[in-house]
């Protein structure tokens, strides 16, 4: 990347962002008459000032820039039209704890967020049609970098604008967890205190909403790396140019970038005490940052439901000739049945938090019992999707490394339709299961024996992959490059991910496990197992394929040795404080446990993890500019994007291919996956990959 | 081949190694219910479940990593075997009957763990932002009703919790009693528990309730029956003394109520201002006018929290209360009394 327009955009950032918390500090002082140094209005100008500056100083009023300006333009015209009203109809008070009352906050978030898709430009064809004018099918991209700041209709620039997202809000996510890891360091508070103020909330306050942001930014962030991956890769796994509907596929991304703004902006709005799970009454109760969390949520759940539409529709109807159910790349598959989830399920997640919304501002009592309602039923709606959508978040992983196995191992990926019928399996039976969040909860005692039923058949397709997998290596030829170890070290980690569930599943078991940091060890492990890791895996392997260059290898193994033990030490101490006692969510525990040492032991991994993928983001970025050449097959794969040079073309197959074999015949000689149809097909050698260290 | 004796045998050692390990490990707090029996073997079976399955999946893998990785100079394909339907018959239908079994003994299991003494006795349990309440049944002689925010147990006998939230959802957890559940505004749920062990334990609240969620521990002494009548023959004489005044009145209804979750009496700070020296006081507001802390101003803070708030406290909203004038003014008499 050109070092002129960042260094611009780093420059415009610390100014504006300064000048916007002096412009916030002067209206606060202008309407409360205090200096209000550590709080919210102040903040939320320099970061909103801030955050638009840097892009502009990157990039101009265009694109992302102009999206976000309009986001906040439609925020405040939403809002104050609402107080408007409000005044009009005489309703008190018009004004509330951060300067507009709680309706005027939601209806601008929500006008803001439609007015970021008209500002970034996805609107702009489909507002010509409606207006009877046509556009091309076919937008060209700028050259360079430029073009993922900016809508585009490529699904690998959109690819890599989630991949990008998604890592940069797992930092913001990452770095909340780093400060609440340094407080439970040590028993007792030691800067989270109830003196300290920080956005309007106390140090125990401000640690709840930093835990409950962790977790929500966290699981948007995996949301948006699955639908990363999936985007980039399948459109030309099945030998499509792009998705069947690039510009919902463009909408899809772009939505979730001010659902990601709404996010953040809950907590400069008085955060919020939950969770990320939003358990009314408590949720009922919360500031309004509760409300703008609810609302990112929703907008967040667009993007998901809109993208997995699109991947249904490609491989439905836009496969290479040949290319049969059977003979489709097992990613695909794992990317079908991930689609299906978050295609009917993500509504439910939807629904419940709009009904608190609806509890909050309008006074429905769905949730509150003195006015009918039942908060288990809250829990019900919400663990509906949440359930299922924890098979999203862990479906493409476990596909990335079926995918990857054969390659790396030279051998067929074993049992190829079991694996396939595996992630529907899986995404079927999870369905079903959602009640296991709520043992406790208070539901019908009986209720709880069938859903122990359905948890513990997860454990069939799930076992068919790990069996598989283990099949796949057995009699192989194996290396490990960078990918290899994060494919390895997924399976690992999963591992231990999926033999922690059953004692969650015995119900009476989990009556100690629930709530416990033994919960948070298991989930860290399935989520690492299932994402992180084949996440990591994934770019490491498709970077030459996007940028014609390679990662640094030594350093990629330096980020997978450094991140594994660490991760390891964490998740075994996590569930083992778990066990002995330890809660989750809570700001402090009792010296009188024992757990200081397990604690700062806890923090240090967590640091560890951290500066293992600081390294990988140096890696990425250099990487992207200086790192080896690697324009052709580099790891000497079967699959037809590693057949035509990279970076690849923007339509994917200038010449298109037919299927005429299996995908993982590696060790079959003379087989053959794909042909060109121009006869010239590259030859599929048999040969050592490469892996320069 | 060899390959498969070699696996085999060291799944069966590492699956061995990694049990007694575990076991070793004393992973559990000490069991002190009689419900702590079938969960702990329940668990126990789990570790041994964990540590088969781990070795299953870990040692052929990690063997294969080492025997089948590619030598210096190999330039060749693995074997190529697409797969075999028999075993994956095999590793579908096997561990399907092992889960439904499993399934099958933890329904066995937590109805062992749920079984109830029709002899026990109820206490009420309430849950209040950030504090518990403990209500026992009548003392016979007197009809004296104790509450307290500590729960007494008798050893080897049965209580019976009964239990509510007057605000959000909590969760009511001794980890050495091992069960829990959680209390819900507006219903009622059951949790029954039958001490084995005399000592002192805590009961943490494991449903997260907001800003002091962390810090709502109260304590629960497991006795025998004899040092159970002593405390609550004590609770029930303290109890009836302090209802002779209104400002004992208003003591018991503090601890009642979970004042002390947020006020403190010995002048530290925390999330709502301290009561020692506060009557009588001048307080600053948040819109920056200074009242005094008099009978008037008390009892509206209690009955109207949000009408006036005290500087600096602005960011947490105190709950509102359904006391009546009576009970008010007699907390508003035990305030006066901490100087």
């Amino acid at each position: 990347m050109n070092n002129n327009p960042l260094r611009k955009a780093f420059l415009f950032l610390f100014v504006a962002g300064a000048v916007g918390y002096g412009l916030g500090l002067g209206t606060d002082f202008l309407v409360t008459s205090i200096l209000n140094f550590s709080g919210s209005v102040a903040s939320a100008f320099a970061l909103l000032f801030g955050f638009t500056a840097f892009f502009f100083g990157l990039y101009g009023y265009r694109g992302i820039t102009r999206g976000l300006v309009w986001q906040v333009a439609g925020t405040l015209i939403g809002a104050f039209l609402i107080t408007g009203i409000r005044a009009a109809l005489g309703a008190t008070p018009i004004f509330g704890a951060f300067f507009f009352s709680e309706p005027a906050w939601v209806f601008g978030a929500l006008a803001g967020v439609l007015s970021f898709t008209f500002g970034v430009g996805i609107m702009d064809d489909w507002v010509k049609w409606a207006r009877g004018f046509d556009t091309p099918e076919y937008h060209e991209d700028e050259p360079g970098w430029e073009k993922y700041f900016s809508v585009s209709l490529d699904h690998k620039v959109i690819g890599i604008q989630y991949t990008v997202t998604a890592l940069f809000l797992i930092t913001v996510g990452g770095t909340f967890a780093l400060i609440f890891r340094a407080e439970l360091a040590a028993s007792q508070l030691q800067f989270l205190t109830t003196t300290f103020r920080l956005f309007n909330q106390t140090g125990p306050q401000l640690y709840n909403s930093l835990m409950s942001l962790h977790g929500m930014l966290m699981i948007i962030s995996i949301l948006l790396g699955v639908s990363g991956i999936i985007n980039y890769a399948v459109p030309f796994l099945v030998g499509a140019h792009d998705m069947a509907f690039p510009r919902m596929n463009a909408f899809a991304y772009w939505v979730a970038v001010p659902a990601s703004v709404l996010l953040l902006m809950s907590l400069v709005l008085g955060g919020f005490d939950t969770g990320w799970t939003g358990y009314p009454p408590l949720s009922s109760r919360a500031p309004v940052g509760m409300q703008m969390f609810f609302l990112g949520v929703f907008t967040a759940g667009w993007s998901s439901i809109l993208g997995a539409l699109n991947v249904i529709a490609t491989v439905l109807r836009m496969r290479a000739k040949g290319m049969t159910a059977m003979r489709l790349p097992i990613f695909v598959w794992a990317g079908i049945a991930t689609s299906i989830i978050a295609l009917t399920a993500t509504q439910l997640i939807g629904l419940s938090f709009q009904l608190v919304m609806f509890q909050r501002l309008f006074g429905m009592g769905f949730f509150d019992a003195t006015k009918g309602g039942n908060p288990v039923l809250f829990q019900h709606l919400f663990w509906f999707y949440s359930h299922p959508a924890v098979y999203v978040f862990v479906l493409p992983g476990l596909g990335i490394i079926s995918e990857l196995l054969p390659v790396f191992v030279r051998k067929p990926l074993f049992g190829y339709r079991w694996i396939a019928m595996s992630s529907l399996g899986i995404a079927l039976v999870g369905f079903v299961v959602w009640a296991h969040h709520m043992f406790t909860s208070g539901m019908n005692e009986y209720l709880r024996v069938p859903f122990m039923y359905s948890t513990m058949l997860v454990a069939v397709p799930t076992g068919v992959k790990f069996f598989s997998w283990v099949a796949t290596l057995w009699g192989g030829k194996i290396e490990t490059p960078t990918p290899m170890l994060f494919a390895l070290g997924a399976i690992f980690v999963f591992l231990l991910g999926g033999i922690t569930g059953p004692p969650n599943a015995m119900v009476a078991v989990d009556l100690h496990l629930h709530d416990t940091y033994w919960v948070v060890g298991h989930f860290h492990d399935t989520i690492f197992g299932g994402f992180v890791f084949p996440f990591f895996a994934a770019i490491y392997f498709w970077f030459p394929k996007a940028t014609g260059r390679r990662m640094n290898e030594f350093w990629g193994k330096v980020h997978f040795w450094l991140m594994t033990p660490s991760f390891l030490m964490l998740t075994f101490g996590m569930m083992f404080i778990g066990l002995r006692g330890m809660r989750r969510r809570i700001a402090d525990y009792d010296p009188a446990l024992g757990f200081d040492n397990a604690h700062l032991i806890l923090t240090i991994c967590g640091f560890a993890i951290a500066l293992s993928v600081l390294i990988f983001f140096i890696n990425f970025f250099y990487s992207i500019k200086n790192g080896e050449k690697a324009e052709g097959n580099v790891w000497n794969s079967r699959s037809p994007e590693w057949l035509v040079p990279s970076p690849m073309h923007p339509h994917n197959y200038p010449v298109p291919f037919e299927v005429v074999g299996e995908p993982y015949d590696y060790g079959l000689p003379g087989s053959k996956y794909v042909e060109f149809a121009n006869g010239k097909t590259p030859k599929h050698e048999t040969k050592r990959v490469g892996t320069h260290s | 081949m060899r390959n498969f004796v070699v696996v085999g045998i060291l799944i069966i050692l590492v699956s061995i190694l990694l049990y007694l390990g575990l076991d070793a490990a004393e992973l559990m707090p000490v069991a002190a219910s009689a419900q702590a029996t079938p969960i702990d073997w329940m668990w126990n079976v789990q570790v041994a479940a964990m540590s088969i399955l781990f070795a299953i999946i870990a040692v052929p893998m990690f063997y294969s990593l080492v025997v089948f990785r590619r030598r210096k100079g190999d330039t060749s394909d693995g074997m190529h075997f697409e797969g075999n339907t028999n075993l994956e018959i095999a590793w579908s239908t096997i561990p399907l009957f092992i889960v439904v079994v499993f399934a099958y003994l933890g329904a066995q299991n937590l109805s062992d763990a749920l079984r109830r003494d029709p002899s026990a006795t109820v206490v009420k349990v309430t849950g209040i932002q950030w504090s518990w309440r403990f209500e026992y049944p009548s003392d016979p002689e007197t009809g004296v009703v104790v509450i307290s925010d500590e729960l007494h147990l008798p050893v080897g006998k049965q209580v019976l919790l009964r239990m509510t939230s007057s605000d959000v959802i909590h969760s009511f957890w001794v980890p050495e009693f091992r069960v829990k559940q959680d209390l819900v505004p507006g219903r009622f749920t059951e949790l029954t528990i039958t001490p084995t062990k005399e000592g002192d334990y805590k009961v943490s609240c494991a449903e997260l309730c907001g800003t002091s969620h962390a810090f709502m521990v109260k304590p629960v002494v497991v006795s025998t029956q004899e040092e159970f009548d002593v405390w609550f023959k004590e609770q029930v004489r303290i109890s009836a003394e302090l209802a002779a005044t209104p400002e004992g009145k208003g003591q018991l209804l503090v601890s009642q109520n979970g004042c002390a979750a947020c006020h403190s009496i010995n002048g530290a700070v925390g999330i709502g201002p301290t009561w020692l020296g506060l009557f009588g006081s001048d307080v600053e507001l948040t819109d920056g006018t200074t009242v005094t802390a008099d009978e008037t101003f008390i009892t509206e803070s209690i009955r109207d929290p949000q009408v006036k708030i005290v500087a600096r406290f602005e960011t947490q909203k105190m709950v509102q209360y359904t006391f009546t004038d009576e009970e008010i003014a007699a907390i508003v008499a035990y305030i006066k009394t901490l100087k």
